[in-house]
C-alpha cells in the first residue's frame, strides 16, 4: 500500500510559461522512458523477483519514481498554465490542447500515448534488472536530450535533479544485478557438483 | 495558511531529510550489512519524522499521519504542491 506526503521530492517553481518545452517534456511522463513507464515497469517486475533485497529495491525506487512523475507533470502544468489561444496557436501547442485542454495526459513528445509495450516485465532476475538498468540510462540520455533543448534556470534545475537519479538507480540495479548474478553462478556450481557426486 | 519565510525553510528542510532518507533505503537494499548506514538512515527518519510533526503542528498536515485532532480539515484546503507550494 501508498501514503501520499503533499510536497514534490525537489522543487519545481516555474514562473515563465513555455508550451513549446512542455510538449517535449511531457514524454518524460508518458513517453518510452518516462517515469510512469518505469515505476509500472518496476512495482509489477517485484512480484517474481526471487531475491528479498531486490524485491525491496523494485519497491523503493518504483516509488521515487511516482514522485518524479508527480514533478514532471507538475513542470508540463505549470508550463501551461494560463495560456491564451494566441499562444496555443503560435507555439502549436493546438493540437494537444484540441483533445485535453490544458490537462494533464500520459503521452510522449511525438504525441503517442502512454504504453505498456513499451517496457518488459520477463520473470526472470537478469533480464528483469538489465531491463532496468537500460531503462535507468534510456530516461538518463531523454533528461540530457531535455536539457539541450532548454537553458531556462528554472526548468533545467528540477530536470538535472532527475537525470542524476537515473544515474543513481543505474548504480542500485547494477549492484542487484551483480547480486543475483552471482547467487545464479553459486547455484550452478553447486547442481553441476551435486550431479558429480 | 499564508506562505512565509519559516514555512519555505522547514519544507526545504524536509525535502533535505527526506531526499536523504530515500537514498539511504535504496542503498540499504542492495547493502543491507552496512551497520554506519542504518545509523544514519536512523538519523535522518528522526530528523524528517520531527519536522514533519513541527510542520504540522504549525501550517498543516503534508502527511495524514501527522494530522492532529486540533487542525480543522486543512489536508485538502492548504496549496497543492503542483500550484508552486512545493
Amino acid at each position: 500500500m501508498w501514503n501520499y506526503e503533499k510536497r514534490l521530492q525537489y522543487p519545481v517553481k516555474i514562473n515563465q510559461t513555455n508550451p513549446k518545452a512542455a510538449m517535449f517534456i511531457i514524454s518524460q511522463y508518458g513517453g518510452p522512458d518516462g517515469e510512469l513507464s518505469a515505476s509500472m515497469r518496476y512495482l509489477a517486475q517485484r512480484y517474481t523477483m526471487p531475491y528479498n533485497e531486490v524485491q525491496g529495491l523494485l519497491t523503493d525506487i518504483g516509488t521515487e519514481e511516482l514522485a518524479h512523475m508527480e514533478m514532471i507533470c507538475a513542470i508540463v502544468y505549470q508550463l501551461t498554465k494560463n495560456l491564451t489561444p494566441e499562444e496555443i496557436k503560435s507555439s502549436g501547442f493546438d493540437k494537444y490542447y484540441v483533445d485535453h485542454t490544458l490537462a494533464l495526459w500520459p503521452q510522449a513528445a511525438g504525441g503517442l500515448p502512454q504504453n505498456a509495450v513499451e517496457y518488459q516485465s520477463k520473470g526472470d532476475p537478469i533480464t528483469d534488472l538489465f531491463e532496468d538498468m537500460a531503462a535507468e540510462q534510456k530516461a538518463r540520455t531523454t533528461y540530457d536530450n531535455i536539457l539541450r533543448l532548454i537553458k531556462e534556470p528554472e526548468i533545467a534545475d528540477p530536470i538535472r535533479f532527475l537525470r542524476e537519479r537515473e544515474i543513481v538507480h543505474f548504480q542500485r540495479f547494477g549492484e542487484a544485478n551483480r547480486m543475483a548474478f552471482f547467487t545464479r553462478v553459486c547455484y550452478n556450481r553447486r547442481k553441476t557438483q551435486e550431479r558429480r557426486h | 495558511m499564508a506562505c512565509n519565510m519559516e514555512q519555505t525553510k522547514l519544507l526545504n528542510w524536509i525535502s533535505m531529510v527526506s531526499f536523504a532518507a530515500t537514498d539511504m533505503a535504496e542503498y540499504l537494499d542492495t547493502h543491507p550489512m552496512d551497520n554506519e548506514a542504518i545509523d544514519y538512515f536512523n538519523h535522518l527518519n528522526k530528523l524528517k519524522n520531527q519536522a514533519e510533526r513541527d510542520y504540522a503542528a504549525n501550517y498543516g498536515p503534508l502527511t495524514l499521519s501527522t494530522f492532529t485532532p486540533e487542525n480543522r480539515w486543512c489536508w485538502s484546503l492548504t496549496p497543492w504542491p503542483w500550484e508552486g507550494g512545493m
